[in-house]
């Protein structure tokens, strides 16, 4: 059976794909299969796929077990997305510790991924914040683990891209917040010299930041962006109501591929900047569109057509006046077909407690491509090197062409990580990246 | 404050709706067979913002547990005003085929256990003036098709029925409403084939939620059913006999 993940790529068969409606006690799957668990399949690439094994879903493991609203602690099954947890937490006065770009991802697949968000400066990622979880792995059975319990285990698991065995329940510290709302300020900035600037600047002072950055223009255009800086608003209620054709808007189908080429993306890119430098300024937000802009639009991948797209992310360091992500944009924008939503931030110091955890300090950058076969294979090989070169390492949960040598000189700690993965499972990730065979 | 009592409570569609009237505050008794099941939706419920969540253990497909059953809803949320049956089997139709004791189980089950139920509550709420009986039946019960008329032969007499009741207690102030799902995507489906018309438990559930709060009598979920049903319906018998739908 047929499961994607979210870029589309690459597209694989599995053996078995499963569902069960009740929290398991055993494992449904024989001796002789692997299996990886797939909550919302909004990984990237092949992190949750299981090629020709197979795949627990946990779409329907989606009940909360309790929550506190005194202490805003938060214990729920894994397949319970963030926007439920949101929709149950927000209105009695908590809030999601770390958001990732999307509220449609599992609490399983945020801790399997340790996600990050606009507040890794002052958060860390999701995985700092989980209290402690239930594991369902083939060879012990029911184990539960906690940072101070089981815990190599409890560190292997946050990042552990599900081989560590199924999470079946997590439990989670909210934090309190007064309403849905967001103090937002855009700024407008003309360059990367400017962006590390405004950033050092917003540090201190703001809860939230992120910006979107062009990364096809050149010339005096190059490095222009839209930084977006935010904290909890003290209001409680704007009393305003979503307009009701917002829940309508949805990516019918595939776009054809002619539609992305580098003139309409020119023209995406200098569009947006222009209409984020005219809003420039400070206003009250809803935190939905704050934090998850792009949930508006559903199905919004099948714009990069039925082939599918890659997302490259990396972290480098910010030395030598960030020399290293200079040099990789202009390696993005020399080639072209560049995506229209690229984003950039500054990660923090706050340490996760993931072995395999992604975030390091300095800069994070994001992009989309449209999958073109090897002439983007050949792009992202080429990137990848400067981002080795540079000290820097990407991010498994939007991988899909990450060599092995990479992979290994990005994380080292893979080897101590191996001595706790479940001995049933694996995905296409793992397989790729450590050069093992399916069993 | 809605106060709602739940049969079949740990089906898919019972928990996505359990869940709408949970976000507003809502009482509910869950009803179901299993225990650890029963628990783990209440637990959900009450995180979801329920008032209050009891839970009472019982086989709904057999008679000999109702009387029970009468006895212990009235104790376990009083002043009740809403019954919502959610429970049923998607039998093998083959089977009913070859045995006759599989397709009376069936009609049991889905039909006359949920006569024995409704027809005590409709006493109830009859006495009392008020109250909204809620009851998931099937499009399958529109029109007998080769395919799972044992199902829908049930559902069928099911929705009949509840046409009579329906103007029966108009007169007391009762609401009584016909829930009737197309394909949803549950476990009761898990070994069909999804195709285009499936709809998820969780939409399927706002559904079932909105038509209970704005007391429909009539409730197609999701709402295109109604004119697929029509369709089929108006096609004449001497057409339908030929056809595989």
């Amino acid at each position: 059976m047929k499961l994607d993940s979210w870029g589309k790529y690459p597209s694989v068969e599995h053996r078995q794909v499963l569902t069960p409606g009740w929290l398991p006690t055993e494992l449904p799957f024989s001796d002789s299969e692997t299996y990886l668990c797939y909550g919302q399949g909004r990984s990237y690439g092949d992190s949750c796929l299981n090629a020709d094994g197979s795949l627990l879903r946990t779409t329907d493991l989606n009940r909360f077990i309790s929550f506190d609203t005194e202490t805003g602690v938060l214990r729920a099954e894994s397949g319970v997305t963030l926007e439920e947890i949101q929709k149950v937490a927000v209105p009695r006065g908590w809030f999601i510790p770390v958001s990732p770009g999307t509220k449609y991802v599992s609490l399983g697949g945020a801790i399997a991924n340790d996600v990050h968000g606009k507040n890794h400066h002052t958060s860390g990622t999701f995985g700092c914040h989980v209290r402690r979880m239930a594991l369902l792995r083939s060879d012990q059975g029911i184990v539960e683990c906690a940072p101070d319990e089981n815990e190599e285990l409890f560190c292997a698991t946050v990042a552990g891209l599900g081989l560590t065995g199924c999470i079946l329940w997590a439990e989670i510290q909210l934090k309190p917040v007064k309403g849905p709302y967001i103090d937002l300020e855009t700024i407008a900035f003309g360059s990367l010299d400017e962006f590390w600037e405004i950033s050092k600047a917003s540090d201190q002072d703001f809860e939230y930041t992120v910006s979107w950055i062009d990364c096809v223009s050149t010339g005096d255009a190059f490095g222009r962006g839209i930084f977006m800086r935010g904290n909890h608003s003290e209001q409680a209620d704007k009393g305003e109501r979503k307009p009701f054709w917002k829940d309508f808007l949805r990516v019918p189908l595939h776009f054809p591929e002619w539609t992305l080429n580098n003139f309409s993306m020119q023209a995406f890119n200098t569009a947006y900047f222009h209409a984020g430098k005219t809003r420039a300024g400070k206003k009250v937000v809803h935190y939905d569109p704050f934090f998850y802009p792009l949930d508006a639009i559903s199905d919004w991948n099948k714009i990069y057509g039925k082939r599918g797209f890659l997302q490259f992310q990396c972290v480098v360091p910010s030395e030598n006046n960030n020399a290293a992500i200079k040099g990789l944009l202009s390696k993005v924008v020399e080639a072209g077909n560049a995506s229209f939503l690229a984003v950039i931030k500054e990660f923090g110091n706050v340490a996760s407690p993931g072995m395999l955890s992604f975030p390091q300090q300095g800069i994070t950058i994001c992009m989309d491509f449209p999958y073109r076969g090897e002439r983007s294979l050949e792009l992202f090989h080429r990137l990848e090197d400067h981002v080795a070169e540079a000290g820097g390492r990407l991010y498994p949960a939007k991988d899909a062409c990450m060599t092995s040598d990479h992979f290994k000189a990005f994380y080292p700690n893979s080897t101590e990580f191996k001595r706790h993965i479940d001995p049933r499972c694996s995905s296409s990730f793992w397989r790729r990246v450590m050069g093992e065979e399916l069993i | 404050m809605k106060k709602i009592v739940i049969l079949g409570a740990t089906s898919a569609i019972a928990q996505s709706v359990a869940r709408n009237f949970a976000a507003d505050g809502a009482s509910l008794l869950l009803v179901g067979r299993d225990e650890q099941r029963l628990t783990a939706v209440a637990g959900d419920i009450v995180a979801r913002g329920a008032s209050e969540v009891q839970t009472y253990v019982c086989d709904l497909a057999d008679h000999g547990n109702h009387e029970a059953l009468f006895q212990a809803v009235p104790q376990k949320l009083p002043c009740f005003d809403t019954i919502l049956i959610a429970y049923g089997t998607l039998g093998d139709q083959e089977k009913s085929q070859a045995s006759f004791d599989v397709f009376k189980k069936e009609f049991d089950t889905n039909f006359l256990s949920v006569v024995s139920i409704l027809e005590h509550f409709a006493r109830v709420f009859e006495e009392s003036g008020a109250g909204t009986l809620a009851v998931i039946s099937s499009v399958a019960g529109d029109r007998g098709r080769k395919s799972n008329y044992a199902y829908g032969t049930a559902k069928g007499a099911l929705s009949l029925y509840l046409q009579g009741l329906r103007n029966r207690l108009f007169s007391s102030g009762v609401d009584v409403i016909t829930i009737k799902p197309g394909f949803v995507d549950t476990p009761m489906t898990a070994h069909i084939e999804k195709g285009p018309l499936f709809a998820s438990s969780e939409s399927v559930g706002r559904n079932i939620y909105q038509a209970m709060k704005k007391k429909r009598n009539v409730a197609y979920v999701p709402w295109f059913w109604r004119y697929i049903m029509t369709i089929i319906k108006l096609i004449p018998e001497c057409i339908f006999k030929r056809l595989s739908i």
